[in-house]
């Protein structure tokens, strides 16, 4: 006979056995050993029909195409600079990739930008190797200027931004703010200073109370 | 990866505004000190500003005097800063950054003439008391000089002397209730100038916005007995005029929660 050791929403632990027997299927983040299904990460059950997945509490930031990121630039090379992107690895912004306009051969890239500025792009290409390629063309994708920035966990973006974007829009109707989120948890908050500090605070309570019901109520109970 | 706002930090500084939302005199809240934290130490505390904690135990042993006073004990205080409290600190030999923190809370302590020294000899020439207060960064969110200063006196001040045989054979396990003989309590305070303002008890990203600091140690009757300029640009007179009235009046403010936690 199969069972299930779990509810949906329990929070687990890696090497959590969530259930055994073959009338259930191993989802994504857990595995199956013998007859058991077992957690791969500390994270949320989701139990849909008979399939196990855990929606991950933590963990780092895996590039993939497509993704929005908010980078820092921490050198420039010949052809562009470097940027951190807050994961193992860092990305290239080729000049070509980085403005309309046409830069010539003996321009100072400083110029353009700076060691130390951040930029918000999207990932073009992410190679077997995990040489990152990051492109700044694009709508919104723009040299980060003015307001702040702040870091959460990357696992709690969707948190921020929430079904279908009704979070993220909270934030800005409630704050009167700007904000551009990056898929690797850097956050780009540009307002008034007291706007600025509520949407952070608003934003480090979600990042917090993430795994809580009714969070969009807790935090609209916050803004006001 | 640290976040680095500086050009917000520097505006918002200009208009006389924080980050968050606090006032440029005004120390982040809940301030907080949990004494005896450790078994193994004399005295120890743990102070918790803001984010930003920080851990001082005491160490207590018998040592040989030093030839040039033979009637004194002594007193050293190492700071470690622990890989796991930023990601800017490295296992290994002691940085720059750890090797100031240690001076500076050394100095306060030891140029006020904070401790009764002659009080910690046992004989003459021979045998006298030495006080190790050691500091560790459980987590730097900034003002760390500050946090640790408090740390310290807080740990000295709950330090107990362990009992001695007739051999002179010291008993960790066992404390007396002699304290060790504070004759005066300075406590540094650290102001920073960011973009032409005067600011205290900042947060990382404000002190890598900041241009210099001076932090000033001085006891409960506004004696300055400490100094210690840091950053890259120059202080004025007038500068530091203004920043030793805010450093003694931050200072009872400390001595007030140090008083509030810790029984003298």
């Amino acid at each position: 006979m199969s069972e299930v050791f779990v509810a949906e929403r329990d929070v687990v632990i890696p090497g959590e056995k969530l259930a055994d027997g073959m009338d259930f299927l191993p989802g994504e983040n857990t595995y199956r050993d013998n007859s058991g299904i077992y957690s791969r990460v500390l994270g949320i059950v989701g139990l849909s029909g008979r399939v196990l997945k855990i929606t991950p509490l933590a963990g780092p930031y895996v590039p993939r195409i497509g993704d929005r990121i908010i980078a820092k630039v921490f050198d420039i090379t010949m052809s562009g600079w470097r940027v951190d992107t807050n994961t193992a690895y860092s990305a290239l912004l080729n000049v070509r990739d980085a403005t309309t306009r046409f830069i010539k051969k003996e321009e100072d890239l400083t110029q353009i930008i700076a060691i130390g500025e951040y930029v918000v792009v999207n990932i073009t290409n992410v190679t077997s190797q995990n040489l990152i390629d990051v492109s700044m063309r694009g709508p919104d994708l723009c040299k980060v200027e003015g307001g702040r920035i702040m870091s959460i966990n990357s696992m709690k973006v969707p948190r921020v931004i929430g079904k279908a974007g009704s979070m993220i829009q909270l934030l800005k109707e409630k704050t009167g703010c700007d904000i551009t989120v990056g898929q690797n948890g850097l956050i780009w908050v540009r307002g008034t200073a007291e706007g600025e500090y509520k949407a952070e605070r608003a934003i480090k309570f979600i990042e917090a109370k993430s795994h809580l019901d009714g969070l969009t109520e807790r935090v609209q109970a916050l803004l006001n | 990866m640290i976040i680095i706002n500086t050009e917000t930090i520097k505006g918002l500084a200009k208009d006389g505004k924080r980050m968050d939302l606090r006032g440029m005199l005004e120390y982040r809240s809940p301030i907080s000190i949990d004494l005896d934290i450790s078994f193994t130490a004399e005295g120890s505390a743990k102070v918790t500003m803001g984010d930003t904690v920080v851990i001082a135990g005491v160490k207590l042993s018998i040592e040989k005097t030093y030839g040039d006073t033979p009637d004194e004990g002594g007193i050293t205080v190492n700071a470690e800063l622990l890989p796991l409290s930023s990601s800017e600190y490295e296992s290994g030999p002691p940085g720059i950054k750890a090797v100031e923190l240690a001076r500076v809370i050394d100095r306060g302590i030891r140029e006020s003439k904070a401790i009764d020294l002659k009080k910690l000899c046992v004989k003459p020439g021979e045998k006298a008391w030495f006080i190790t207060v050691d500091i560790i960064s459980i987590n730097d969110a900034g003002n760390l000089f500050d946090a640790a200063g408090l740390a310290a006196l807080a740990a000295l001040r709950t330090a107990r002397f362990p009992v001695v045989d007739e051999k002179g054979v010291i008993d960790y396990k066992h404390k007396t209730d002699v304290k060790i003989p504070i004759v005066k309590e300075p406590l540094p305070v650290t102001v920073y100038k960011v973009n032409g303002q005067l600011m205290v008890d900042l947060t990382v990203a404000e002190e890598k916005a900041a241009e210099s600091r001076l932090t000033v140690g001085c006891d409960a009757h506004g004696v300055i007995s400490a100094l210690q300029k840091g950053g890259t640009t120059p202080l004025s007179a007038v500068e530091i005029g203004h920043i030793l009235d805010i450093a003694i009046e931050k200072s009872s403010f400390l001595r007030g929660v140090l008083d509030k936690f810790v029984k003298a």
